[in-house]
């Protein structure tokens, strides 16, 4: 499903999941998602390529963006806040998944170079 | 583990209007606490409350105050814990006289000298309606265009409020919307005398508030991922409290019996949800910068957090608007086995004909294939053809009939779509309370503050 990671050879790239864990949050038609990696290794990894334009680029189908990028280097953990994700708002979707919670469970299935 | 001697204990009642209760009686019990916090009042409750209070004066406090206090004030008034909760919602004083007279009807121990007091004045629908060139925070319009569909109009009031509901000596303090973490921050200024410009404690108290505002999320729950992330007993989950102390050191925990997890992972994931910019999370209280925060194991169960830093309060409330917006209408119908996806499709496209040949029209539609594209939108991945898939089709209008249609009009597919359409959904119509914020100047709303003591 990543384009960019399609020529890459299958050993060559991690899973999020296998990095870090998740939890997205809601607030109006934005979702704030957290990405906290499990150790350093994984933390290099995420820092350096869970990009902002990674992030919005899984997200292109089903957010408008932008999407902005945080860190939290002592906790090991990123926040990315994700504009117009939440089809118009928690509180008007017609979505579900009004709050976006499975949404963390996307971020997890980015594929980054190991 | 047992109290130390040197810390307010606070316990995390509920997180939201329908949260399990067990959990928090099981901390009112055994969990030596001082302070059990309810927060129940998601964005849009209170808009819905206040329109429930408008058709009957007696009611507009959440709908299972009740249960939930019953629940615990056994409990709670045998072991001085005292209570803080937003439960009032749209009207805390006929909450206050519930719990009254559930307290002298079972002569529970401490009726003598119980009290109750409420919160009121955080209602600025009158103050707006003087405003209407307010921007909206979301779309920068000003709130003239919503003032005539206005259902509600609340500001997220401070802990200072709270304290002075503390001040009365009642046992229970009932708001209607304050902010989640400042029901947590003020019974830590009560206690100790923590006052606006001693930042760090200020921080220390919404750091907490933070964490335990949404309950079991700290302690294990919205957490389990099997195989990879477990969690111990999840079936009886319990909730997490927090010792901190008068110089603001914080640890937060759980009881030793009940299932669950507190450690760095689950409180990390909890003290980054609905947080923008870690270094300007914005509260009535304080501007809070978490990006200094560590949160680290002191023990089985047992987390610290420090670093927590906080800039001065902003001179203005936000206030979430609640307005009319139109209806949603709803209908499921699922089909399995082989062709189970297109006849899912032929059934969602049958189904939109007939309501457009209806002459009904939808501002919006959405069409999910659960099992498929229901939650992430149809750019994900679609393998294989699934077993089963499960059509929903739901549409927005401003017509309440044709909101109707839209779940009549699934229904009927048992006999009139597609071969083996089954299990329909009754028809579902919701009607929509969306909200939009402003921000109001302080003085504006303090001024209106109302605190008062309900006692036998």
């Amino acid at each position: 499903m990543n384009s960019n990671t399609k020529s890459s050879a299958k050993s060559a790239t991690k899973r999020v999941y296998d990095l870090a864990h998740s939890r997205a949050g809601d607030k109006g038609d934005t979702s704030n998602i957290s990405v906290i990696a499990y150790d350093e290794a994984g933390w290099n990894i995420v820092r350096e390529h869970l990009t902002a334009e990674r992030v919005m680029q899984a997200f292109a189908h089903t957010a408008k963006g932008p999407v902005q990028r945080y860190e939290l280097p002592k906790l090991r953990a990123l926040n990315f806040v994700i504009e117009g994700a939440l089809g118009g708002g928690v509180t008007r979707s017609l979505a579900q998944d009004a709050h976006g919670k499975s949404l963390s469970s996307l971020m997890l299935t980015i594929e980054l170079p190991a | 583990m047992k109290k130390p001697s040197n810390v307010l204990r606070i316990g995390a009642g509920a997180s939201f209007a329908d949260d399990r209760i067990a959990p928090a009686v099981a901390l009112a019990e055994r969990g030596e606490l001082d302070y059990l916090v309810f927060e129940c009042l998601a964005e849009r409750t209170i808009a819905r409350e206040n329109l429930t209070r408008l058709k009957n004066p007696a009611l507009g406090y959440t709908p299972r105050l009740m249960d939930r206090m019953a629940a615990v004030l056994p409990a709670c008034l045998r072991n001085g814990v005292r209570i803080v909760s937003n439960m009032g919602a749209a009207n805390p004083p006929a909450a206050a006289r519930l719990i009254l007279e559930h307290v002298r009807e079972r002569n529970l121990a401490g009726a003598q000298g119980f009290k109750c007091a409420t919160v009121t004045g955080d209602d600025v629908s009158a103050i707006l309606r003087a405003q209407p060139h307010l921007p909206l925070m979301e779309s920068g319009e000003p709130l003239e265009s919503l003032l005539p569909r206005m259902a509600s109009a609340n500001a997220y009031l401070g802990a200072d409020v709270i304290c002075r509901g503390l001040e009365t000596g009642a046992q229970v303090v009932i708001t209607g919307r304050v902010a989640d973490p400042s029901l947590f921050l003020a019974p830590l200024m009560h206690h100790y005398g923590w006052v606006y410009d001693d930042w760090p404690r200020i921080a220390a108290g919404i750091a907490t508030g933070h964490l335990l505002e949404c309950s079991a999320q700290a302690s294990g729950g919205c957490f389990a991922d099997p195989g990879k992330k477990d969690v111990t007993d999840l079936a009886r989950l319990g909730f997490p409290y927090a010792d901190v102390s008068g110089t603001g050191d914080i640890w937060i925990s759980k009881l030793e019996d009940a299932g669950g997890r507190v450690d760095r992972a689950t409180c990390t994931e909890q003290l980054i949800y609905e947080v923008h910019d870690p270094a300007r999370y914005i509260t009535p209280d304080c501007v809070l910068d978490f990006t200094d925060v560590d949160l680290i194991d002191d023990g089985l169960n047992r987390v610290r957090l420090t670093g927590a830093r906080a800039l001065p309060r902003t001179p203005t409330y936000k206030v979430t608007v609640g307005y009319h917006d139109g209806f949603i209408g709803e209908g499921q119908i699922s089909y399995a086995g082989i062709n189970a996806v297109a006849k899912a499709k032929l059934a969602a496209e049958v189904v939109q004909q007939r309501l457009r040949d209806t002459g009904f029209t939808y501002s919006e539609v959405r069409v999910d294939l659960i099992g498929i594209s229901s939650l992430h939108g149809n750019g994900a991945v679609e393998k294989a053809e699934p077993y089963e898939v499960r059509m929903r089709l739901a549409c927005r209008t401003t017509d309440r009939r044709a909101a109707e249609a839209v779940g009549f009009e699934t229904r009927a597919l048992h006999v009139n779509g597609p071969s083996g359409g089954a299990g329909g959904s009754d028809p579902i119509v919701r009607e929509v309370l969306a909200v939009q914020s402003v921000l109001l100047p302080r003085a504006l709303v303090d001024a209106q503050v109302k605190v008062e003591v309900h006692a036998a």
